[in-house]
């Protein structure tokens, strides 16, 4: 079975929220929209988004990391907020694993907001139905679009391309051997979700300079008179 | 709900998909818009564009809020009769009466004196068609943001390297290994750099940020280097210093590109002490560019001329000459300064330990010798000298305003451009590389006018109102040496003023120093707000009257496209379109979008029509120009000689058959000549059917190491980017600016600074680098003002217009002053606090919140979050003006007045450039008082919604579904 992920790579986000505005755009005018705001010019504005990035500071100065982590629906493999549905709106999909909501059934009783350890299902205020990433499902699954298009907004926004896009289930697709070949881990694997979604850990450069690369035959400083003699007295005028 | 499998978004309703180029920051990526049923559906990076190659920002994906937002003017406004300035008291007119009002008065402003108009832009986009109108007004009182923004950046390099960051130069990370970003650098170039470090990184590549804070790019960054505000010439000093002490430096690079080996006359009581050895009678060039009269030493036959076959100069040393002259190679000169700048002495003024300061120049420098970049590249230098392949060191910079807005920023950039020529990185593979229309000659050929001559009633300004001065004959001054324009950019005050002095064109104006002026037109520039600094009082000066009830400055011209807290001082309001509903070219003959491997230029196409009666900026210009009866506007018979900008872009030659437009691509009368062509009647169908680009991309022989690259100059010379051909070299030993403090010295045979600027003078234009603490700090009582308030920008609102933007804003609603907790904690200060945060200049009420992420001495805040109350369309309440703050308000635009300047005026900027010093400011913080309300202050009176304004910031609920939106 298929089963569509995203696979994160922190090593390259910068936090730049590109990937939350295009969610926004993309869908509030599409399958899983609107995407409602609430007081869009007034005090306190907030509105739906399925997609945001959360900044936090890792360490203390000056060992201080700073780490921004997109966070959206992880599709789930074992999705807590399926069975907890008492109307069937939240659903998983079998031919590529996206977990939905159908908002004509749902009721807005928010179970499965509960149930989701991640915090990532988000109440639209004023349709009371619960709303998510959909991995932009009118995308993936629309043939209309050519292939390169095929994908959720935010992959293809993302200007450090830090958001993977494939089958986790095909151990040959890019996500697949990213999680495999770099260390990609799910958020609290504890929970048994099963998390398509994956992240990829930050890993850090460093380069090791040797005293022999210091001191080296062909410094250019050899080619030049480092000190000038200007006829000032030497030992040849006062000994014998 | 349907099967979304089944449903095909294209389906739904009427839809298009139209191709132009994003303005929602300035960099200038090609977009995709999708319509549906007239309505913006979905903004897209476009694939097939070379900056942005599909992807797009935050700020990109939120274009849809910025057409649908309140904030947006659609009439022409005019203040009403009775009402005072700022009170956002505004009537409706037509654009006709809006362009006659407007017409009469710059008429009689340029029929008697044109000086007294100013206009100034927010943008420095449009340069090539504002410098040109003012140009043809007569008025030298122009120029765009780039002196408050980073002209250090664009002058410290250009007077070194020919080049610079950003639109003209950038680091090449697709072959560099190390890459060092220093200081705030994440709004220039914003998408292609992502792109580029993210592909940089997964390559392998070390990435190091030095910065008092980590946020931006920096968060990514290997090494995060935290370095005191401001001290950043220090470091690279020190660097300097442990490279040359250690040879790690590029010698042959050193002697065959730059002026390291030529000799320099080393003797104070000569008059051309610090001039280099000339030998004037030989034949070479000497135009707008660096005569090869130049000498080296040769260590077997002494003094020849540069370049000369089979010379073995030597790099470091002095000499005497034949006639007895004592010289000392540049190189010499280099290493004698940086001789006491040791990386302890940096530690103490940067706060980074000697030891990581060794260790990064160590990395440099070894990486640089080590890791040879070779390109089979087969290229001829201008000494007509074959080289079978091209060779790069691959250690790259890039930096921008966090080093260019500090009153040291340009010799700070000197030292930093200096740091990356020593270690063989300028314009080869892996290090910094040029951008079309750059290199250009050190410093380039156009100047400003040197006269006051040169305004004169109903005549076009006899020079250009900006330019790049080469010695004092240059400035822009009056027979006493004072200043001609109303920014004294070009004076002795601030001789290199490439981009002139906006920030302080209101203060000056009110003040009437040099003079009073009449009119001032700013396009979307928000110098109310946060583009000023000293905002409390700039908002005081633009409504201040004299004793006859007169405004200090009399007309104030507004041209915006959203209700910004500037609009409400407006006399007159001119409503300008979006992004999406214009013309716009990204031209050759000011900033185009080229990239390393040759020129490219772009245009916006309008993919949507004006709202309300709101008319593209440019279209007002041109009728204005042909009103006025500019020469470039007009035909003989007094006629518009352009119908509008779409067609003046077309038709307009720089001069009659010059071949030369504000576009380069698909000119000739069939589209198929580039760079030169005569105009194509057919231009903008073209642009439209190639993405809206044109990218001419050079042969590889042409890509490198174009300071010298003969078949490049060759090239750039035919195509008119340049006059010359010559190389050019860089300049490690500036003796342009030498001959600044010549005249300072009173050694310079010609003009000469008024006594108050002579120690000034002397001081400041040092030929070689140096390190000062900045110049708020030796005035302000730095015990009292320990701490430096800096703002860094968040990636969702570069550039900062998009606070009416519903999406953005709420990424971004508020701001808080991040301090770090050791400090606040010592202070008394918890996180979420209301705290004070106080300059010499005044203070600001704001909100803590701690950060690990930022040096103890440095405090920071999100540039331009802060609003004023009502502006912007936000409602009276909203958290921009009621939690956010504007650290401006703390900001001086003048340093404090003190004695030992005399008791003069003097600007908080670069005493070279002008470049406003925003980040020198010195500040203390304290815990606001338990019973103070806990809202930002000051406070300002609301700004009232504007006629043709929507009203509906209290609406509670905004659902956008492109094809339904606001319709039933």
């Amino acid at each position: 079975m298929t089963q569509l992920a995203l696979v994160i790579d922190l090593n390259v986000c910068v936090g730049c929220h590109a990937c939350v505005t295009s969610c926004k755009q993309w869908n509030t005018s599409g399958w899983a929209g609107p995407m409602v705001d609430e007081n869009p010019y007034d005090a306190n504005p907030t509105g739906t988004f399925f997609n945001r990035v959360q900044t936090y500071e890792v360490g203390s100065f000056p060992s201080t990391e700073t780490v921004h982590f997109p966070k959206s629906c992880l599709h789930c493999e074992d999705p807590p907020c399926v069975p907890v549905c008492p109307t069937g709106a939240s659903y998983k999909r079998e031919d590529n694993g996206v977990v939905l909501v159908d908002y004509d059934k749902c009721i807005g009783c928010k179970y499965c907001s509960w149930a989701c350890p991640y915090g990532v299902r988000e109440l639209d205020e004023q349709q009371k139905v619960m709303k998510k990433c959909t991995l932009c499902i009118d995308r993936i699954t629309d043939h209309t679009l050519p292939e390169a298009e095929r994908k959720p907004a935010c992959v293809i926004a993302c200007p450090t391309n830090a958001r993977l896009y494939g089958d986790v289930h095909d151990p040959d697709s890019e996500v697949s051997v990213a999680i495999r070949e770099r260390g990609g881990y799910a958020l609290m694997p504890e929970w048994g979700t099963n998390p398509a979604n994956h992240y990829l850990p930050r890993q850090k450069t460093h380069m090791h300079v040797t005293e022999e690369d210091l001191q080296r035959s062909d410094n250019p400083l050899t080619k030049e008179d480092i000190t000038v003699y200007q006829g000032e007295e030497t030992m040849e005028d006062v000994t014998w | 709900m349907k099967d979304p499998a089944v449903q095909h978004d294209a389906e739904i309703g009427q839809t298009e998909v139209k191709e132009t180029t994003c303005y929602m920051c300035a960099c200038r990526c090609g977009i995709r818009v999708h319509l549906r049923d007239g309505q913006v559906r979905y903004i897209e990076g476009n694939p097939d564009h070379p900056l942005n190659k599909g992807i797009l920002c935050a700020k990109g994906s939120s274009g849809i809020m910025k057409q649908v937002s309140p904030a947006r003017l659609t009439k022409p406004l005019r203040r009403k009769a009775n009402a005072k300035r700022g009170t956002s008291a505004f009537e409706e007119i037509s654009w006709d009466e809006a362009m006659t009002m407007l017409s009469e008065r710059l008429g009689k402003l340029r029929a008697t004196d044109p000086k007294k108009f100013a206009l100034f832009t927010g943008r420095d986009q449009m340069q090539a068609l504002t410098g040109m109108f003012a140009k043809q007004f007569g008025t030298p009182n122009y120029a765009a943001h780039g002196g408050f923004c980073s002209v250090n950046m664009a002058t410290g390099m250009i007077y070194s390297i020919g080049g610079s960051f950003w639109e003209f130069g950038g680091p090449d990370l697709d072959h560099a290994k190390l890459f060092i970003m220093i200081g705030t650098a994440e709004d220039h170039h914003s998408n292609p750099m992502k792109m580029a470090l993210s592909k940089f990184k997964r390559e392998g590549g070390r990435f190091i940020a030095i910065n008092p804070v980590r946020s931006g790019y920096g968060a990514i960054a290997d090494e995060w280097v935290p370095i005191k505000p401001g001290t950043d010439g220090a470091l690279f000093l020190a660097l300097t210093h442990e490279i040359l002490k250690l040879g790690l430096f590029d010698r042959d690079f050193l002697i065959q590109y730059t002026n390291a080996a030529e000799l320099v006359i080393d003797d104070p009581e000569r008059d051309d002490h610090g001039m280099f050895v000339r030998d004037e009678t030989i034949e070479v060039t000497r135009g707008c560019t660096d005569p090869q009269d130049k000498l080296w030493w040769d260590r077997n036959t002494g003094p020849v001329l540069t370049h000369s076959e089979g010379a073995d100069p030597r790099l470091l040393g002095g000499y005497t000459m034949p006639d007895g002259t004592p010289v000392k190679t540049s190189f010499q000169l280099l290493k004698e300064r940086v001789d006491d700048y040791t990386p302890e002495w940096a530690e103490s003024i940067t706060g980074i330990p000697a030891a990581t300061i060794r260790r990064l120049a160590h990395e440099m420098g070894v990486m640089a010798r080590d890791h040879k970049i070779e390109l089979p590249i087969n290229w001829t230098d201008v000494w007509d000298k074959e080289h079978d392949r091209v060779t790069g060191n691959p250690v790259a910079f890039h930096a921008m305003r966090g080093l260019a807005a500090h009153s040291n920023g340009f010799q700070t950039i000197r030292a930093l451009s200096i740091l990356m020529t020593v270690l063989g990185t300028i314009d080869r593979p892996g290090g910094f590389r040029h951008k079309a229309p750059f290199p250009r000659p050190i410093p380039p050929c156009p100047k400003p006018p040197n006269s006051p001559d040169a305004v004169q009633p109903n005549t076009p300004l006899d020079g250009l109102p900006l330019g790049w001065p080469g010695k004092p004959e240059d400035l822009f001054v009056d027979d006493d040496g004072e200043p001609v324009r109303i920014d004294k950019a070009f004076s002795w005050e601030y001789p290199l003023a490439a981009h002139g002095l906006m920030h302080n064109v209101i203060t000056n104006a009110w003040r009437g120093d040099p003079y009073p002026i009449d009119t001032l037109f700013l396009f979307m520039a928000n110098m109310a707000w946060n583009s000023s600094m000293n905002t409390v009082e700039t908002r005081k000066m633009l409504t201040d009257q004299d004793e006859n009830g007169e405004y200090k400055i009399p007309f104030l011209v507004v041209c915006d496209t959203y209700a910004s807290e500037t609009v409400a001082f407006a006399d007159l309001v001119l409503p300008d379109t979006t992004y999406l509903e214009r013309h716009d070219v990204l031209s050759m003959l000011d900033r185009p979008i080229s990239e390393f491997d040759g020129p490219v230029d772009s245009v916006r196409l309008p993919v949507l029509p004006p709202k309300g009666e709101c008319r593209p900026f440019q279209d007002v210009i041109i009728e204005l120009g042909a009103r006025l009866g500019l020469p470039a506007f007009t035909n003989a018979d007094g006629t518009a000689k352009y119908k509008n900008y779409p067609d003046f872009v077309v038709n307009y030659e720089t001069s009659p058959g010059s071949g030369i437009g504000f576009l380069a691509g698909y000119r000739g009368k069939h589209g198929d000549k580039s760079l030169k062509g005569e105009p194509n009647p057919n231009q903008w169908e073209q642009y439209a059917a190639n993405h809206c680009v044109f990218h001419h991309e050079l042969p590889r022989s042409y890509q490198y190491m174009r300071n010298w690259n003969k078949g490049y100059l060759h090239w750039a010379r035919a195509h008119g980017m340049t006059k010359w051909a010559e190389p050019i070299t860089i300049h490690i030993y500036s003796e342009i600016l030498q001959r600044f403090r010549a005249a300072a010295q009173g050694k310079w045979p010609g003009r000469q600074p008024p006594e108050r600027y002579r120690e000034r003078i002397e001081t400041f234009f040092d030929p070689l680098p140096f390190y000062y603490d900045s110049l708020e700090a030796q005035r302000v009582d730095t015990k009292r003002f320990p701490l430096t308030a800096l703002t860094q920008r968040p990636m969702a609102m570069y550039h900062s217009w998009d606070s009416q933007n519903a999406w953005l804003r709420q990424i971004h609603s508020h701001n808080y002053l991040f301090v770090n907790p050791k400090m606040a904690i010592a202070l008394d200060i918890q996180d979420g606090d209301w705290i004070w945060v106080e300059s010499h200049l005044g203070k600001v009420k704001c909100m803590c919140r701690y950060s690990e992420a930022v040096e103890p001495s440095t405090v920071w805040t999100w540039n331009a979050i802060g609003k004023a109350t009502g502006a912007w369309g936000l409602s009276d309440r909203a958290d921009e003006s009621k939690k956010g703050f504007l650290l401006n308000h703390i900001i001086s635009e003048e340093l404090p007045v003190v004695s030992s300047d005399g008791k003069q005026i003097l600007s908080n900027s670069d005493p070279l450039t002008g470049q406003a010093a925003w980040f020198d400011t010195r500040v203390r913080i304290y815990k606001a008082n338990a019973q103070e309300p806990k809202i930002t202050e000051p406070q300002f009176p609301p700004m009232k919604s504007l006629p043709g304004q929507l009203s509906r910031p209290r609406v509670r609920w905004q659902a956008y579904v492109a094809g339904l939106f606001g319709r039933k």
